[in-house]
């Protein structure tokens, strides 16, 4: 048998990887160039991930925003103690240092009603309507910060404050704030369940898009199988196609997102300000950048491997 | 190099392609594989780069028993045997280069390794000049000598060459075959599908003749 040239080469190990490496770099960088020589069809692909990716995006910030907020305010309960109409300024600023010398009361701070009345017309811009008015609607108040947030020392208190002849009521603040953090709650579930469905959705558009792609190179790719191509060396420049059409999806989802707080700035400063605040909307922080470009990645990636998962297989040399 | 143990093949529908098929072509052997349309021959090739099973029988090539190659495998046994095809199977969108290489860059060549060979191949079929041009810019012969090269740049043991001069005339198709007759001289085992009798007889190599699937002529009893 003559076997001179007609031995398979074997090439080491540490060239393979080296190639196998080179490879992947080619593979890279090809399928970048590939979407950038036809931009329209791939600026409309990024597109639409980005809509879908921005969405959930921007609610999540936003949500982070409403919290933070609300956290600004903590989480210690605050019972307001509106008096009867008929008590004197006097005889409340007494049952104010009364219950602030009580062992479950850290606090208190009393409103009186002009004071009331003076914050509420220039909070309000009611000051017209209010003139017109021939006595103060309001009652005076007082703010009982209490030692304890447990709901039935709370109510045990709240009973003996309300018992007094003064007090005409006694509102819970915490019962809003925690109506708020169920509402937060709600919200911070429907965000998800939102970006659950949408995640599902550039899946499905990556999918199709990698499908399609698999379907143009159909003849590419019998011709890599019969000259001895594995499935993997078959398989990678899609899954880097998904890589980037996830990732490029992602930056413009950033972009809107950055565009839509910039949107939302002014009037939310304005809106702060009104309430005597100097609150700012927060962005999504380097943090969330980062999430948001993997997230992208990898839904990119993972729709490519389904795509390449159900149509590979079918295309076979004929 | 390639045993064929009493191999028959049977599509789906009852269409029997091959029966009984029995051969051996020993390592650096040249041989031809002739007969008339339908008679299996394509069949045959397709069995040796595993793009058909057989429905009897062994099929051996480089050593390996086919019927045991899982799906995951084909691909190796692929890079083992060079395939020249009647339709070239070239990609369009690429160069003569890129072409050529494929082989290499599949089997992790490093691209140094991969231009040193294909630069190599692609001289040796007469193309040094034209590795930079699409294969639409090139004639037929020279696109058939591109998937040659292609089938030769990773030193198979074994080429396979389903109807190589089919589009050419007889000058060129006696070129091609001289060709392959080079790579045999190396130690290449050679089988060459053709309708071409004329040119069979020129090389005077072994004959394979297949007639409605049965080998009649050339194989082993």
């Amino acid at each position: 048998m003559k076997t001179t040239g007609a031995t398979v080469a074997i090439t080491g190990t540490r060239d393979r990887l080296r190639a196998w490496i080179a490879h992947h770099r080619r593979v890279c960088i090809g399928t970048l160039r590939e979407l950038l020589e036809s931009p329209l069809s791939s600026l409309m692909t990024w597109l639409v991930i980005g809509i879908a990716l921005a969405l959930p995006a921007i609610l999540t910030v936003f949500l982070q925003n409403v919290s933070a907020l609300s956290g600004d305010w903590g989480g210690e309960p605050r019972l307001s103690v509106y008096l009867v109409q008929t008590a004197g300024t006097a005889e409340a600023r007494a049952l104010a240092d009364t219950l602030e010398r009580q062992g479950d009361v850290s606090e208190t701070r009393f409103i009186s009603s002009e004071q009331a009345l003076v914050d509420f017309r220039n909070r309000s811009g009611f000051g017209d309507v209010l003139a017109s008015l021939d006595r103060n609607p309001l009652p005076h108040v007082i703010e009982v910060v209490p030692v304890t947030a447990d709901p039935l020392e709370l109510g045990s208190l709240v009973a003996r404050i309300e018992a007094d002849n003064l007090v005409e009521s006694v509102a819970v603040d915490l019962a809003w704030l925690e109506r708020l953090y169920g509402l937060l709650q709600f919200a911070k579930r429907l965000v998800t369940a939102l970006g659950i469905v949408l995640a599902l959705g550039v899946l499905l558009i990556m999918g199709n898009t990698i499908r399609l792609s698999i379907e143009n190179r159909r003849q590419e790719i019998e011709v890599i199988k019969l000259v001895g191509g594995t499935d993997g060396f078959v398989r990678r420049p899609f899954l880097y196609l998904g890589f980037w059409y996830g990732l490029g999806g992602a930056l413009f989802a950033l972009v809107l997102l950055e565009a839509s707080l910039l949107f939302l700035s002014s009037p939310v400063e304005m809106l702060a300000q009104s309430y005597q605040d100097d609150y700012a909307l927060s962005g999504p922080g380097l943090m969330g950048i980062l999430l948001l470009l993997l997230l992208g990645a990898f839904l990119g990636v993972a729709g490519a491997v389904l795509a390449v998962s159900r149509h590979l297989r079918d295309i076979e040399p004929r | 190099m390639i045993r064929f143990d009493d191999v028959s093949k049977r599509y789906p529908g009852g269409n029997d392609a091959l029966s009984r098929v029995n051969f051996e072509l020993a390592g650096g052997e040249m041989a031809f594989l002739t007969g008339h349309s339908g008679a299996g021959k394509s069949t045959l090739m397709k069995l040796i780069i595993v793009m058909e099973r057989a429905s009897r029988g062994q099929v051996f090539v480089n050593g390996v028993n086919l019927n045991r190659v899982s799906r995951g495998q084909i691909p190796l046994v692929r890079r083992g045997v060079g395939v020249v095809f009647q339709n070239h199977q070239l990609l369009f969108d690429r160069n003569v280069y890129d072409n050529v290489a494929l082989p290499l860059t599949i089997a992790g060549y490093s691209p140094r390794d991969v231009g040193r060979r294909v630069r190599a191949a692609l001289s040796k079929v007469g193309l040094g000049d034209k590795e930079k041009k699409l294969p639409v810019q090139l004639s037929g012969g020279e696109q058939q000598r591109v998937g040659i090269a292609r089938a030769v740049v990773n030193k198979p043991p074994v080429l396979l060459a389903d109807e190589p001069t089919g589009n050419l005339d007889p000058a060129l198709s006696l070129e091609v075959m001289n060709l392959f007759s080079q790579f045999n001289q190396v130690g290449v085992t050679v089988l060459i599908a053709t309708h071409d009798l004329e040119l069979v007889k020129t090389m005077g190599c072994r004959e394979l003749i297949l007639r409605d699937g049965s080998l009649v002529a050339g194989g082993d009893l």
